[in-house]
């Protein structure tokens, strides 16, 4: 067993033999020629030149339909060099100079492009020199009138082992029979990281000396993720590797298929899956990753990196923004949450003894309504463009919610009266993570449209835990017998308040949990773009009493470690 | 028939390499005037990909088109256009 390590140039994990493909040594010979022939070598070349044009042109054609229009570009750039004026003058004028065959002057003239073009200090050149020499290598052959021995005839799935890979290479490759890439030269924008990409098989690039120690036939591990081959693979190591290849394989297949469906059980009960995100940029990935609106969308990014306060326009464009990108779908915007752990510059907050007790969040806002109703008034006015709605932070009893609302109020009023339009049935929800809102959900239930359960600061309040801790980490446990019944709680206050409850916290898209809140009836979960398709796979997969069954049995138990080991369990038998 | 030369600054964030380049020597062929991009004292075809990519300008970096010919106005028009946008 060997462990070659290169640069990760496309993740995922492949397994086959290896099928070494050697670089192609042209040798043109050194041959003079008498000035009669002059013409007919010109000729010679015309007719190479037109005769690769026409492979190029085919094998664009072919890559265009298998793989795309954006590889077939690559060979765009293969047909400038082709018809290349100052290249074609240059081998024709010293072809009459020097008198030699046009192969050889060609080989030269080429060699000499080469060179110049090596040592310019530019990564995207650098790759560019495999087009020329791809391109070239054609030309070569076609002048020569040799045949490149194909690929075409694979008959099983091998790891294409060589030096480097060209375009003509890879497009020579049927789908089906290569497994991955193991490069000795290349990175990260190479062409076999671009080609691997476009057929979504692992590659690893750039590994120095892979045609050295690899020979043909060799069992080889591609770990495209980690950038590492393993050669000949003792037992172990192989069934490691074949559990997580076939993990990968089947599991992301899987629950891409579901991404744009709703997430509803096999017994049609729907949820809603939404996104956290923090940027405004970042709807592109929400909507690529099938989320129905924003169930977190933080806004403290606006203070961060910057001396100066951000004015209300600020505030409204980018909430306009978000609002009409995501329309008809509702988006959640979490009022500023500053404090605790996220520090300013702007505002001369003292440094606190125990800042994730302090003045942070709604508590920071209610003592400083200057920035809070600059916020709320953003808010409104971006509230005609979509559908939005308002939810406090770190709200801890019902004083708190009343008095926020009263802002809000304020607010409203001020812009009835400038005349400008805003929602008038903005909704209006609470975060719930502390502990005694939790307690306290039913009489919050009272003063707002919805809650959202923030697990991170819940979990870390009512455990007593910082996890960012080393040593107490371990106690952060999300699936606490504790915690479960606080959201429990929550969620039934809620629905006997006749009001949604979502799931915000990093809990929600942990797909450990996924059964058990489900179970427990949570209406909405909120979480990074890139997890919802395996979130909605799963839900996809169970029926509502099976989970609420699930739900039920993890309340019985005693430690967060058995919930978990439980609910894996549970998670293994439905989405096998 | 008309000389035009022009002094512009590479504005596209690749510099005139790959995609800019290449649109740089197709647009350049459309055209019957003589194309010759110079950067400091080097001097190559504006039709030749290869001529263009070896100057290697990137962003920033000062280079003069001469197009000579019938259409060279119209040339030139369309070449600035490649070298000072952004994309």
């Amino acid at each position: 067993m060997l462990e070659l390590k290169g640069i990760a140039a496309a993740s995922g994990i492949s397994i086959g033999p290896a099928y070494r493909l050697g670089k192609e040594e042209i040798i043109v010979p050194r041959e003079s020629i008498t000035e009669d022939s002059i013409p007919l070598q010109i000729q010679l070349f015309e007719e190479a030149l037109i005769k690769t044009r026409r492979e190029i042109i085919e094998l664009q054609k072919r890559i265009g339909q298998e793989m795309g229009q954006d590889e077939a570009q690559i060979f765009d750039a293969h047909l400038l060099v082709l018809e290349d004026r100052m290249l074609i003058e240059e081998v024709i004028s010293r072809l009459k100079k020097e008198q030699l065959s046009v192969a050889f002057i060609f080989s030269e003239v080429l060699k000499k492009y080469i060179a110049v073009f090596s040592k310019i200090e530019d990564e995207y050149l650098k790759e560019r020199i495999a087009d020329i020499n791809d391109v070239g290598r054609r030309i070569l052959r076609n002048l020569l009138g040799k045949e490149r021995k194909g690929l075409e005839d694979l008959k099983e799935r091998v790891v294409i082992v060589a030096h480097d890979l060209s375009p003509s290479d890879t497009a020579a490759m049927h789908k089906k029979s290569v497994a991955a890439f193991v490069t000795d030269i290349g990175g990260k924008t190479s062409h076999t990281a671009i080609m691997a990409k476009s057929l979504e098989i692992p590659a690893v690039a750039g590994i120095g000396e892979a045609t050295l120690k690899i020979k043909n036939n060799d069992l080889l591990i591609v770990d495209g993720s980690m950038g590492v081959v393993i050669v000949n693979p003792d037992e172990d190591t192989l069934r490691t590797y074949r559990q997580e290849e076939q993990k990968l394989k089947g599991v992301t297949e899987k629950f891409f298929l579901v991404k744009d469906l709703p997430a509803i059980t096999l017994d049609n009960k729907q949820v809603d899956i939404k996104a956290n995100i923090e940027l405004p940029e970042e709807v592109s990935a929400v909507k690529l990753h099938g989320a129905y609106g924003i169930g977190l969308y933080r806004t403290e990014f606006f203070y961060m990196n910057r001396k100066d306060s951000p004015s209300e326009e600020d505030h409204y464009q980018a909430y306009k923004y978000v609002a009409e990108e995501m329309k008809p779908n509702a988006v959640i915007i979490r009022t500023l949450d500053l404090g605790g752990d996220k520090f300013l510059s702007q505002f001369a907050i003292p440094e606190e003894i125990q800042p994730f007790l302090g003045w942070r969040a709604i508590r920071f806002c209610l003592a400083r309504p200057d920035i809070f109703k600059l916020q709320l008034r953003a808010i409104l006015r971006a509230s005609i463009h979509g559908k939005l709605k308002i939810m406090y932070p770190m709200i801890s009893g019902v004083e708190e919610l009343k008095q926020a609302n009263l802002i809000l109020k304020e607010c409203k009023d001020e812009l009835s009266k400038s005349r400008i339009r805003f929602d008038k049935n903005i909704e209006v929800g609470a975060m719930i993570e502390v502990p005694s809102a939790a307690i306290t959900a039913d009489l919050l239930a009272e003063e707002v449209d919805f809650f959202s359960i923030g697990t991170n600061d819940l979990i870390q309040y009512s455990l007593a835990v910082d996890r960012t801790n080393e040593k107490v980490a371990y106690l952060y446990e999300p699936a606490h017998p504790a915690v479960l019944r606080m959201i429990k709680s929550v969620i039934d206050a809620a629905h006997n308040a006749k009001i949604k409850v979502g799931m915000c916290g990093e809990m929600a898209g942990d797909p450990n949990f996924i059964l058990i809140l489900l179970g427990l009836g949570l209406d909405e979960f909120s979480m990074t773009p890139q997890i919802i398709p395996e979130v909605k796979y799963i839900i996809r997969s169970v029926n509502s009493k099976q989970a609420q069954d699930i739900a039920c049995e993890a309340l019985r138990l005693s430690t967060g470690k058995e919930v978990e080991e439980f609910s894996q369990m549970k998670l293994r038998e439905i989405i096998k | 028939m008309a000389l035009i030369r022009k002094k512009m600054v590479v504005q596209n964030k690749q510099g005139l390499h790959a995609r800019p380049a290449a649109s740089f020597v197709q647009i350049a062929n459309k055209f019957d005037s003589r194309i010759t991009v110079i950067r400091d004292k080097e001097e190559v075809n504006g039709k030749s990909i290869m001529g263009i990519l070896m100057l290697g300008a990137e962003n920033g970096s000062q280079i003069i088109i001469e197009a000579d010919g019938n259409d060279a106005e119209s040339a030139m028009a369309e070449l600035e256009k490649i070298i000072i946008s952004e994309e």
